[in-house]
């Protein structure tokens, strides 16, 4: 789960992280009382935003207004703007970097902090940033912090409040069941605080069942993967116009790779799982008919998966849904020879090898068959 | 598992001790199976927000292998569970993998049984089914299996891609070795520099999700292009790097291999 600066920012104030004051606003015109001045920027769920635009000062009621009507509607790397955010200005001295995330080789996580921050960490040289992983079952311990402070080499008053936040993001960070919690810039500011400018947070979509609160969230899904996600099918959209559908993640994307080598062009990214129940695949087929593909590639290696059982959803879904969409199958496992009698007596394609299926779909679909 | 030849001597599920499942009696927990039928590994099948509950039950029971088919399993609960099986020197496969087997002797797992045959190739893979076809050609093309090892789709696994080249490495029964990587995270980079380093026997490799754009989730929980990281590129050319031919088809993994 991906969350927008503000949501994100709510969540940091829980933990006792300095943010500044905002308010959001999804129409220009029912902005009252922004804290002025202030900074209006576009909510997205993609980084880049401030060269691209979506960030912008304003000084004044009727400003905040004409900025804000700039920026929302605006597309930021293909992310509509739906709502801003009109945050205090600051008046920032130096700028830091803190960031946990979870280092999969390590299996740990992995604090990252750096007195350079503002811009990108990953174009922050590697000697000017503190690097060390936290041993999950001890957690952050004091002597993490001491040694961050001495290669940050801040002021004590300034070094002393980052230290309470790195602790308080890291307590978010467990406590969240969190993947990333980042604060780029983290300010300080003339007057003496330490603030987080900006607010990056994902939680691990797995622990969603521990946090029903955020079930609700706008993540970045076309209406169509949204749908799919909420019938629990994995369904990702791509750029092509073959519809891919086969079972398990990685046999999916293989198949994927081997049209793309075959000439075609996947479309979507369907991983039907397990199932071989008619019911789940007459939904998976109702999902990838409305991708509008012009052809319909299966693959499925089922172990115990009956393939006449699967057969027979297919034909199901593509009778009950009147489509005239070409289908090129393959479909290995039990049954397999009654499966392919099924595909082809309602006028399917059906091969041998995943390789065949692929290439035979790109002929049909020009028209070479 | 009983039909490949794996001695299932317990299962175990809560409150359903007593029963028996196959001829294989059931117990309340992993400790009774332990004592009554001396088992000494244990395979989890049970819903992602009590799987870690379930292996931390079996390592405290004394057990050295533990094998987590359950998918979905919250990362932070790995970050707990991993190193704490270190130290008990438990050795976990997975979670989200279809198990591990020893073709003509054990399976732990969820593979079909007919697609393996005993031979002298190793198999590591982050896959299920791409796993099944990948070896399915091997045995075709007369390439039978030592060991064939599914570690995982999700980020934080039990055994990764360069423990279990470590082990292959020393295992006499196998051979040549072939991995089976994906997009998301360096294990892929990790063990091309592990193979240059300290692998002696020949290894082939597929990477799975060329064609996948960044940013997205590609169904495995750990198969993510984050910014530039992660890509099937850097993979690929890691592999060649350090001389592992790379096969550009699953089919032709067992091809690359040689004569079996």
């Amino acid at each position: 789960m991906k969350f927008l600066e503000y949501q994100a920012k709510e969540i940091f104030a829980r933990y006792g992280i300095p943010v500044p004051r905002g308010v959001v606003a999804s129409n220009a015109e029912d902005i009252s009382d922004p804290p002025l001045p202030c900074m209006v920027k576009a909510q997205v769920l993609v980084g880049g935003r401030g060269k691209a635009g979506g960030i912008k000062a304003a000084e004044s009621l009727d400003e905040t207004r004409a900025v804000s009507r700039q920026i929302l509607g605006m597309d930021i790397h293909g992310y509509r703007v739906k709502q801003v955010y009109l945050e205090e200005r600051l008046d920032i001295t130096k700028e830091l970097y803190v960031g946990l995330t979870i280092d999969r080789s390590a299996r740990e996580p992995l604090l990252m902090a750096s007195a350079t921050g503002g811009m990108e960490i990953e174009a922050v040289p590697r000697d000017q940033i503190f690097m060390e992983h936290v041993p999950t079952m001890a957690g952050l311990q004091p002597y993490v912090l001491r040694t961050m402070l001495s290669f940050l080499e801040l002021p004590k008053d300034t070094g002393d409040r980052v230290a309470d936040i790195v602790r308080r993001s890291y307590e978010l960070f467990r406590k969240e069941d969190a993947e990333l919690v980042e604060i780029n810039p983290l300010a300080v500011t003339r007057d003496g605080r330490v603030i987080a400018g900006d607010a990056k947070l994902v939680i691990d979509d797995n622990a969603e069942y521990r946090h029903p609160e955020y079930a609700n969230l706008d993540q970045d899904r076309t209406p169509l993967e949204q749908e799919a996600y909420e019938k629990g099918i994995t369904f990702i959209q791509l750029d092509g116009d073959i519809g891919v559908i086969a079972n398990g993640a990685g046999l999916t994307m293989a198949t994927l790779d081997v049209l793309n080598l075959k000439g075609g062009r996947g479309g979507t990214f369907l991983d039907l799982g397990g199932t071989d129940d008619p019911e789940k695949v007459k939904q998976a087929f109702e999902i990838l008919i409305k991708a509008n593909p012009s052809i319909i590639l299966l693959n499925i290696f089922g172990g115990i998966t009956k393939a006449d059982t699967v057969a027979l959803g297919v034909q199901q879904a593509l009778e009950d849904m009147h489509t005239r969409i070409p289908v090129v199958a393959r479909i290995k496992g039990v049954n397999e020879d009654r499966a392919k009698e099924i595909l082809r007596s309602i006028g399917m394609y059906a091969t041998e090898t995943m390789e065949e299926a692929a290439e035979l779909a790109v002929k049909v679909k020009s028209g070479g068959t | 598992m009983l039909e490949f030849g794996t001695k299932v001597v317990a299962g175990v599920t809560p409150g359903k001790g007593g029963a028996t499942v196959e001829g294989v009696p059931v117990y309340d927990s992993v400790k009774e199976a332990v004592l009554r039928r001396k088992a000494n590994a244990s395979i989890i099948f049970v819903p992602a927000p009590y799987a870690k509950d379930a292996a931390i039950e079996a390592i405290e029971a004394g057990l050295k292998l533990v094998v987590i088919i359950t998918e979905r399993i919250p990362f932070h609960d790995c970050l707990e569970l991993m190193p704490y099986a270190r130290s008990r020197e438990c050795t976990i496969i997975g979670p989200n993998c279809p198990g591990i087997t020893t073709p003509g002797q054990a399976k732990m797992g969820i593979m079909p049984n007919h697609i393996f045959k005993t031979g002298d190739a190793g198999v590591i893979s982050r896959s299920g089914t791409l796993t099944y076809e990948i070896v399915n050609a091997m045995t075709q093309a007369g390439h039978g299996q030592s060991t064939c090892i599914g570690i995982g789709g999700d980020p934080i696994i039990g055994t990764n891609m360069v423990e279990a080249l470590r082990l292959f490495e020393r295992d006499r029964g196998t051979k040549r070795i072939v991995l089976v990587g994906e997009i998301g995270g360096t294990s892929e980079e990790d063990a091309a520099e592990f193979i240059r380093r300290h692998v002696s026997k020949g290894v082939v490799a597929y990477v799975a999700g060329r064609t996948a754009p960044p940013g997205k989730r590609m169904g495995h929980a750990g198969a993510i292009i984050q910014g530039n990281k992660g890509t099937a590129e850097s993979k690929v050319k890691a592999f060649a790097d350090a001389g592992v031919p790379v096969a550009e088809y699953p089919a032709d993994v067992a091809r690359l291999l040689g004569p079996p």
